[in-house]
Order: structure tokens, then C-alpha cells, then sequence
């Protein structure tokens, strides 16, 4: 086993060596631009271009002239929600001169910041915050909708608690009402079965990198039918992707990317069942071990290969540092002085009691019981470790409630 | 961030943990002194605590518990080490610049030092207001 051991695929994930075998070919014989229309070089690029374009329509259950290829799903965000919000901010007949658009305050700064900027430049927003069990229901949505309303973005799955979002409901819903769907679905795509015409998305935002493909590209799914989805496009230019994003295809990524999606198809069932069945054993482990520690997030309704996990008592910075040879994402609930505080987790009210942090832990394809066991033990023995040395939680064994203590903020 | 060797070492062998009994325990004990500085909500809450020779005012033992980082983990640690042997004037005198050149700590990381400056302090008037002082 090497170390450190990486439990953080939430944030990346390697190339699937398939994937780089796939792609390299189109660095340096086929390295054609798919826009040349008079030329085998050209020709060739198209060829692998289209192909990638079908492979990852059969991961989303989608046309092939749907997909839409960009940089990322940062992009891919980008373009969905500023893109439908310009299209379609003279239809509505409601209140407000632009539009309504509703999201929520725990998506990812990649669909929080466009919402935030069209507020800004004059659309109403609503953000709907989630239950304290970090779900958003179909029903809330309901709750917000209002005649205006011209576009709903709600992530699939939360990239720092795994959440699982009501989607196929929300889409319904949506459908219902005839308000577009955006589904930011960069930690559910390649992960969890995607079939857009049964889920009701209009939009969905992926990317390569979270599916064992390459960074630097993603894709974004534009519906053709029931409804014909619009955007206004952001970048001008040579008009490539059906004019939604112009700019010479960035073949070998896209390459790349139809591939990971072609495996993560043949996949993902055996995966996820492995997975799973490994996060259960560490959190059955940290939580008999431990004591005041709290799984984030609802029990059953998450990702089967994320976990997020408080421990009181214990300081965020510290916990990482004891912990250096498991390479995971911290959040610290409260505002230590060098870790960011989660606003997912704030979201929750996780951390509303003084001193907790969180570690977030990510497994992938390649990830072993091995590691799992290894950074379990890790975990568990760094927490005690900072819990020996903890003054708090001393307090807490004696009974003291900290919140009652007057402390001298420095 | 990188770390310095020595916040590294303190870190992974910290001295002194621990206390010479519960808050309630030694709040009646005349020899002992507690400092507790800091607040959860900063990130870092110091423990100290001293005893001390009442003859001849010199600090004997040194326990520390600390909720922080690295660096606070390791300015509280080496505390009580500079502290044994020294009297309370001469722990007084303790300045928080001499954990930073010892501990080779960061600009960001300064206010560990002066919260294991305070906790020295605090401890200090602790054991000094037991006796009149």
C-alpha cells in the first residue's frame, strides 16, 4: 500500500489508463480540427468527436445531438443557467421584469456565483435551504415557484455531504409548470444511472475528471424535445457546438471523455455496490469507536462512495495534521483561523455547537478494503490522539457545557 | 503549509500533557495555577497549568492541554517546558517572540504564540491571586 492513500474523489479522480490509451492517438496522428470539413485529418477528428459524442449520450439516456462539449462542468454550470436565464428573461408575465430563478444555498460556487451575478443584473432569486438532513425536496420547490419562474437549478447529488436531491420529482414538477430543469450532476453522472427523459432534466452539467477522465473537459446536456431548450450563448466565435459554445473541440478530452463515460456504463453497478459496502464498515467502525461524532447528511440518501463526518472536540487543522498520510478534504464548521468554514455545512446548522470539524472521505474505482481499514484506524487514532490532548473535551467528560463558558475571543 | 521540524516534533511528542487534576479539583489547591485563554469558536482554546514551590516561588511542573492546530499544539507544549525551573517574575518575563524564533512559527501563525504568552500570564496571576497577590 502507498502512502498517503487518496480518499478524495470527490475532488478528482486518476485517468482510467483505458481512457489515456484511448486518447493518445489524437495527440500526434489523428490531431486533425474537426472543423476542417476538407481533409481526412479533419475527417478523422470528427469521426472520434462523434463517437465521444455518443458515448456520452448513452450514459445520460440522450440523443447524441444533445450533448453539448466544454471545458468542464464549471462551464457547463456557466452556460446552462446564464445561458437559459438570457433566453428566456422576457417570457415571463409575473411580478418581476426579468424572470424568477430558483437554486439553493449548498450547490457547488459553480452554480451559486451565475445565480448570485443574474441577481445581480437584475432576475429575482430564490435559494431554497435545504432540510437539516441536506436534502432538497420536490415539494419545497413547489413551495417557491411563483408565475415568473423561468428556471430551477438543483444539484443532483452535494459534493461535500453526497446528498441526494429529489430529482425525477423536481424534474416532473418542472415539466408540470413548464419551467426549465438544470441539474448540476458533476458528482452523480458516471457515478449513478442518469436517464434524462425519465428524470425530467432539460439541463445537466458533468465533467471528466470525477469520472476517471481527463480535466479540462465536461459536457453539458441541452434537451431537444418536450421541451426544445434555448440558451444564449456566452462565448462568440467560430460557432462550433451547435453554436452554444464556440472554440476549436478539444479532441483528445473529449476522446477521453467518451471513453471514461463508456466504462463508467459497464461499471458503475459493480462499483457502486463495492463501494458502499466500504463505507459502511468505516462508519460502523468510527462511530462505535468514537464517541460524539455525527454522519452528515441523510442516512440512507447519498452517495454510496462519500462520507462526511463530524467529530467534537476537536480542531480542524489539527485533525488534518494527524492525519497526513490520508489525503481527504476537511471542512471546518466553525471559523478556525486558517480553514474556510463549510457554508454547506453551516447550511445544516452542522457545527452550531462550538469546536467540531469535518473530514470528508471519497472512494473510487481503485480505492481497497485495505485502504479503507488503514485510514479508518488513521482517523479514529488521530481523533483520540487530539482528544488526549483536547481541553474541551475534557469539559465535556466533565459535564461542563462549553457554550456557557464566557471566552475571550482573540 | 509546511510545518517547521520542531513544531513538527512537539507536535508528534507534545511534553507535559495533561493536568494536576479537573478544574474543580485544583481550584482550591494553593501551590497550583490554572490558565485557560483562548475560544472555540477562534479555533484555539490553551490550558495551562503550574505548580509552584510555595517557599520559594519557583514553577516546579508544567500541564498543558490544547484545542488547536499545530502550532498552537506546539507553543503550548514547549510553555511548560521553558516554564519548569523558573520563577514566577522570570515567567512573567516570557515573551511570545521568543516562541516564534524558537518554533520558527509563520506570519499566520503569530497568535498561537501570543495565546501561549497569555496562558503563561493567566496562569501566573492565577497562583499570584490565591496568595493575596
Amino acid at each position: 500500500m502507498q502512502l498517503p492513500v487518496y480518499m478524495d474523489h470527490a475532488a478528482t479522480t486518476p485517468c482510467d489508463p483505458r481512457v489515456v490509451e484511448a486518447m493518445l492517438p489524437y495527440f500526434t496522428e489523428h490531431f486533425g480540427n474537426p472543423g476542417s470539413r476538407n481533409h481526412a485529418f479533419g475527417w478523422k477528428a470528427e469521426e472520434a468527436v462523434d463517437t465521444a459524442r455518443q458515448q456520452v449520450a448513452d450514459l445520460l439516456g440522450a440523443d447524441r445531438k444533445e450533448i453539448v462539449f466544454t471545458s468542464g462542468a464549471t462551464e457547463s454550470n456557466n452556460i446552462a443557467i446564464k445561458g437559459a436565464a438570457y433566453m428566456y428573461a422576457n417570457a415571463p408575465a409575473g411580478g418581476t421584469k426579468r424572470g424568477h430563478i430558483i437554486s439553493s444555498p449548498i450547490e457547488h460556487k459553480a452554480v451559486l456565483d451565475p445565480v448570485k451575478r443574474l441577481e445581480k443584473e437584475g432576475f429575482d432569486v430564490t435559494l431554497i435551504d435545504p432540510r437539516q438532513d441536506g436534502i432538497t425536496t420536490a415539494e419545497m420547490v413547489k413551495d417557491a415557484m411563483r408565475d415568473d419562474t423561468i428556471l430551477v437549478s438543483i444539484m443532483w447529488a452535494n459534493n461535500e455531504i453526497g446528498t441526494i436531491n429529489e430529482i425525477p420529482e423536481i424534474g416532473k414538477l418542472c415539466h408540470e409548470r413548464g419551467v426549465l430543469f438544470h441539474t448540476d450532476a458533476t458528482q452523480w453522472a458516471g457515478k449513478m444511472p442518469v436517464d434524462v427523459i425519465a428524470d425530467g432534466v432539460d439541463l445537466l452539467s458533468m465533467s471528466g475528471h470525477k469520472i476517471y477522465g481527463p480535466k479540462g473537459v465536461g459536457a453539458l446536456y441541452v434537451r431537444r424535445r418536450k421541451p426544445r431548450v434555448r440558451l444564449h450563448a456566452l462565448t462568440d466565435g467560430g460557432g462550433q457546438e451547435r453554436n452554444f459554445r464556440s472554440g476549436t473541440l478539444n479532441v483528445t478530452g473529449i476522446v477521453g471523455l467518451g471513453k471514461a463515460c463508456e466504462i463508467a456504463k459497464a461499471e458503475m453497478d459493480a462499483d457502486r455496490e463495492r463501494l458502499l459496502a466500504l463505507r459502511e464498515k468505516l462508519e460502523a467502525r468510527v462511530t462505535k469507536e468514537l464517541d460524539v461524532v455525527q454522519i452528515n447528511g441523510h442516512a440512507e440518501k447519498r452517495l454510496p462512495h462519500l462520507t462526511n463526518i463530524s467529530f467534537g472536540f476537536v480542531e480542524g487543522e489539527g485533525l488534518m495534521m494527524a492525519c497526513k498520510d490520508v489525503a481527504m478534504s476537511s471542512g471546518s464548521a466553525c471559523t478556525s483561523a486558517s480553514l474556510e468554514p463549510s457554508y454547506v455545512l453551516k447550511g445544516l446548522g452542522v457545527g452550531d455547537e462550538l469546536a467540531h470539524s469535518s473530514l470528508r472521505l471519497s472512494f473510487g474505482r481503485w480505492t481497497t478494503e485495505e485502504e479503507v481499514d488503514f485510514a479508518t484506524d488513521y482517523i479514529i487514532n488521530g481523533v483520540k490522539k487530539l482528544r488526549e490532548l483536547s481541553p474541551l473535551y475534557d469539559m465535556h467528560n466533565e459535564g461542563i457545557d462549553i457554550t456557557k463558558i464566557e471566552w475571550a475571543a482573540h | 503549509m509546511a510545518y517547521s521540524e520542531k513544531v513538527i516534533d512537539h507536535y508528534d511528542n507534545p511534553r507535559n500533557v495533561g493536568n494536576f487534576g479537573t478544574g474543580k479539583e485544583v481550584k482550591d489547591r494553593s501551590d497550583i495555577g490554572v490558565g485557560l485563554v483562548g475560544a472555540p469558536e477562534c479555533g484555539d482554546v490553551m490550558q495551562l497549568q503550574i505548580k509552584v514551590n510555595e517557599e520559594n516561588g519557583v514553577i516546579e511542573d508544567a500541564k498543558f492541554k490544547c484545542f488547536g492546530c499545530g502550532s498552537a499544539i506546539a507553543s503550548s507544549s514547549l510553555a511548560t517546558e521553558w516554564l519548569k525551573g523558573r520563577t514566577l517574575d522570570e515567567g512573567m518575563a516570557l515573551r511570545n517572540t521568543e516562541i516564534v524564533e524558537e518554533l520558527s512559527l509563520p506570519p499566520v501563525k503569530i497568535h498561537c504564540s501570543v495565546l501561549a504568552e497569555d496562558a503563561i500570564k493567566a496562569a501566573i496571576k492565577d497562583y499570584k491571586a490565591k496568595h493575596g497577590a
